[in-house]
């Protein structure tokens, strides 16, 4: 690789710290009895053991995907923890109970969580390890008949809307990673916005894997009645540790009719160093249901973390007229490999969707986009539109685009689009010739060829997106 | 021997060798320059102008493997390419890069902030700039829409030299080195460029043009003209050197060399 090149992707990953701290740990290692404790853990409702046993004996007989273009030892299943929560002081009655130690560790991750510090317009539930330790603004969203908790307490206080929606999206069988885990996930977030009801905020979580054992399995559920619309975010870290860590999630959305639901993902968690040693394995399933007519689901995502990423944010657009967005940009730097894109499902009749996916690979990483758009027989007048660009910064960078295309109905129309740019030394060096540091030189080509995806983030967050892309590369210049 | 005002010189270049992937290109490569002087390097294809040029600038691909580069007084072979040109080093490229996805004007705007910046200068913003570019483009009779499109994107070849002289007019560079800007412009663009190259020529700064034909020198009138062959300066006169060689070609410079070498 390029000298400068070189200098523009050796930057140091800043959320590698780890937070010292007492935690309740069960032993490495997973069977059935290990599914049992975690529920017990929890204090679950019967139904729910049942669907994590259902799930855990269907993974037994299933077997990892070999499919995507990436490549990693064999998993050792039974080398990881299951469950590990910060131990609680004393039970907590009020945020500010929260031990001190982990409102530090989220403050340092820039998510303030105290009432006096948070953010005024976005609400937060912040998740270490296993476990949901702080939701912020519960009270005032629960005037509105806004649900916003972890899954563990909607389990509680909610259990038939979790009974009625959990694995309807993605059901159990679906995946290997999602059988895994619906056997043990162990907290994540429930949302749930009633009828004709504008969310007022926008939601977020915040995923903080600590412990270097454990596996982290988080669950979200997301219900948006008819006519509500709502706005979320998902950002995650992790430390640097020289292992790999598995982080199998699952995200299941609904919209009913005319409702609305916008997902972002700003994923930096720990990549692996500039070897390839360590990072986080992100093996997740997301998909939205647009049950409802005239529903709306759109996925935004920036991924710039994990060693690996295997992700596919999906929409079942079963409502007439409902519409599916997805729009990507992922980042691969050093050896991180990614294999990811979407489904759209057309089903019912006028549906629509848009796929905008940007890549872009530098150093030895590999970037694929892989993409499936399925027009039923029934999704008369069906539409989708696919744009998948790539840019390649440096010699030693690969990328790859798989589209797939079934289209049974000779009413749909599909259209496909596909380039890809590459970003030699000499342009580089064009800019620095003019004064131009290469981080501003790469940031700048960044934010042109992302340009479409950005606008659709939230504004706050595409700020965010912009500064964590160019942080990711900037050199140590100076 | 008289002895200069250092404060004169601009860019002073000793027994400079250079590679590209471990061939040698430069092999002991002699320059200096002064305020106010327009040089001329000419030469036949592949005797190394452009490396030279690129060796300036700091490209990453080339390697120095001995001699010194001294440029208004600094070690410039320390500085990094970008401390180069915000230091007043300029290369017109012979083949200007295309940009992609990144405007015209967002490009002029960060390359002349970046200088002020590093001058600990407030930077202009959005509004102030535009006024200053727009009052530049006059320079080299550019329309306003470049501004708006990707850097050189789709660019005819002679609009590309033409934007790498407005990118000149903006960053006042206090040494220009101008690699065959001629090449691909028509009569009419040849005497703007030529024109705004003059005027941007002041007594405190210096030009070096690379270039094979005459032409562009009826324009711009070189103090110096350099003839370089295989890596060297093989030999150094005044404008009417280039006359020369328009009509003799090189041959008769490399036999008269010989001859002095063999003394
Ligand atoms: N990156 C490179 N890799 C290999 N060889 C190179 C590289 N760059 C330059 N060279 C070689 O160095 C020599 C000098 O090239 P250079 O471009 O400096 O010539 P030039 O004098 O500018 O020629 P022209 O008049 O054709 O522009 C040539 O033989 C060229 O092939
Ligand atoms: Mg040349």
């Amino acid at each position: 690789m390029s000298s400068s090149v070189q200098t523009l992707v050796n930057r140091p990953y800043k959320y590698g710290f780890v937070t010292d701290i007492e935690s309740d740990t069960i032993p490495k290692g997973l069977n059935e009895d290990v599914v049992r404790l975690i529920s017990a853990k929890k204090n679950e409702p019967q139904f729910m053991v049942d669907f994590r046993l259902r799930a855990y004996r269907q993974w037994l007989t299933m077997d990892s995907p070999t499919w995507p273009t990436v490549t990693y030892p064999p998993i050792n299943y039974q080398d990881i923890v299951y469950y590990s929560a910060p131990k609680p002081k004393e039970k907590l009655k009020s945020l500010d109970q929260v031990d001190p130690t982990l409102l530090e560790t989220f403050e340092k991750l820039g998510i303030p969580l105290t009432e006096q510090k948070r953010l005024t317009n976005v609400a937060v539930d912040a998740i270490f390890d296993s476990v949901s330790v702080a939701t912020t603004f519960k009270e005032k969203l629960a005037e509105q008949g806004i649900i916003f908790c972890s899954i563990s307490e909607a389990l509680h206080h909610h259990p038939q809307l979790i009974e009625q929606y959990l694995g309807r999206v993605v059901p159990i069988a679906d995946n290997y990673f999602a059988a895994l885990n619906s056997a043990v996930f162990s907290d994540g977030s429930f949302v749930y916005i009633p009828k004709n009801t504008h969310c007022p905020m926008e939601l977020s979580t915040y995923f903080r894997i600590n412990n270097g054992e454990s596996g982290q399995f988080e669950r979200t559920l997301i219900v948006a009645e008819s006519g509500s619309f709502v706005s979320y975010l998902e950002g995650c870290t992790a430390p640097m540790y020289d292992s790999n860590q598995l982080h199998a999630a699952v995200v299941e959305l609904v919209a009913l009719d005319n409702a609305e639901i916008k997902y972002a993902t700003v994923q930096n968690w720990y990549a692996g160093d500039a070897n390839g040693k360590g990072g986080i394995y992100n093996f997740v399933t997301k998909r939205g249901l647009c049950q409802g007519a005239n529903s709306k689901i759109s996925w935004t995502q920036v991924e710039t973390g994990s060693a690996i990423t295997w992700k596919y944010p999906s929409c079942v657009l079963v409502g007439d007229h409902s519409v599916g967005e997805f729009y990507s940009v992922a980042l691969t730097n050093h050896y991180q490999q990614a294999d990811t894109g979407t489904k759209m499902i057309h089903v019912g009749k006028n549906t629509r969707s848009t796929i905008i996916s940007k890549g872009i690979s530098v150093g030895h990483s590999n970037n694929s986009y892989r993409g499936l758009v399925k027009i039923g027989p029934k999704a008369d007048g069906a539409r989708n539109y696919s744009q998948c660009d790539s840019m390649l910064i440096g010699d030693n960078a690969g990328a790859n685009t798989f589209p797939y295309i079934q289209v049974q109905n000779q009413t749909g129309k599909v259209e496909h689009e596909a380039s890809t740019s590459k970003i030699g030394e000499d342009q580089l060096f064009y800019f620095q010739q003019r004064g131009i540091s290469l981080e501003d030189a790469a940031s700048m080509m960044i934010s042109g060829f992302c340009r479409d995806v950005f606008n659709k983030l939230p504004m706050e967050f595409a700020v965010e997106a912009d500064r964590l892309l160019s942080l990711k590369l900037e050199g140590s210049v100076g | 021997m008289t002895i200069i005002d250092e404060s004169d010189v601009i860019l002073s270049v000793k027994d400079l060798t250079a590679e590209v992937d471990g061939i040698p290109i430069l092999k002991g490569l002699n320059l200096e320059i002064k305020r106010g002087e327009i040089h001329a390097i000419m030469g036949p294809n592949g005797s190394g102008k452009s490396t030279f040029s690129k060796v300036l600038a700091g490209h990453p691909a080339y390697g120095v493997t001995g001699g010194t580069i001294t440029f208004l007084g600094e070690d410039l072979l320390a500085l990094e390419p970008q401390e180069r040109a915000i230091s007043g080093l300029f290369l017109a490229f012979q083949y200007p890069l295309e940009i992609p996805g990144v405007s015209n004007l967002d490009f002029l705007r960060v390359a002349y902030n970046s200088r002020l910046k590093a001058q600990g200068k407030p930077e202009l913003d959005a509004l102030d700039f535009d006024d200053l570019v727009r009052g530049k483009l006059d320079i080299v009779k550019m329309d306003p829409s470049f501004l708006t499109r990707s850097v050189n994107e789709g660019f005819s070849g002679g609009e590309k030299k033409r934007n790498e002289i407005l990118q000149m007019a903006l960053l006042e560079p206090k040494l220009a080195i101008l690699d065959e800007t001629d090449s691909g412009l028509d009569i009419d663009a040849l005497k703007i460029v030529a024109n705004g190259v003059n005027q941007l020529t002041t007594p405190d700064k210096a030009v070096l043009m690379i270039t094979h034909y005459q032409r562009l020198l009826d324009y711009i009138i070189p103090d110096y003209v350099h003839v370089m062959e295989s890596g060297r300066i093989l030999t150094t006169g005044g404008k009417e050197l280039a006359l020369e060689l328009e009509s003799r070609g090189y041959d008769w410079i490399r036999d008269n060399e010989l001859v002095g070498v063999a003394e």
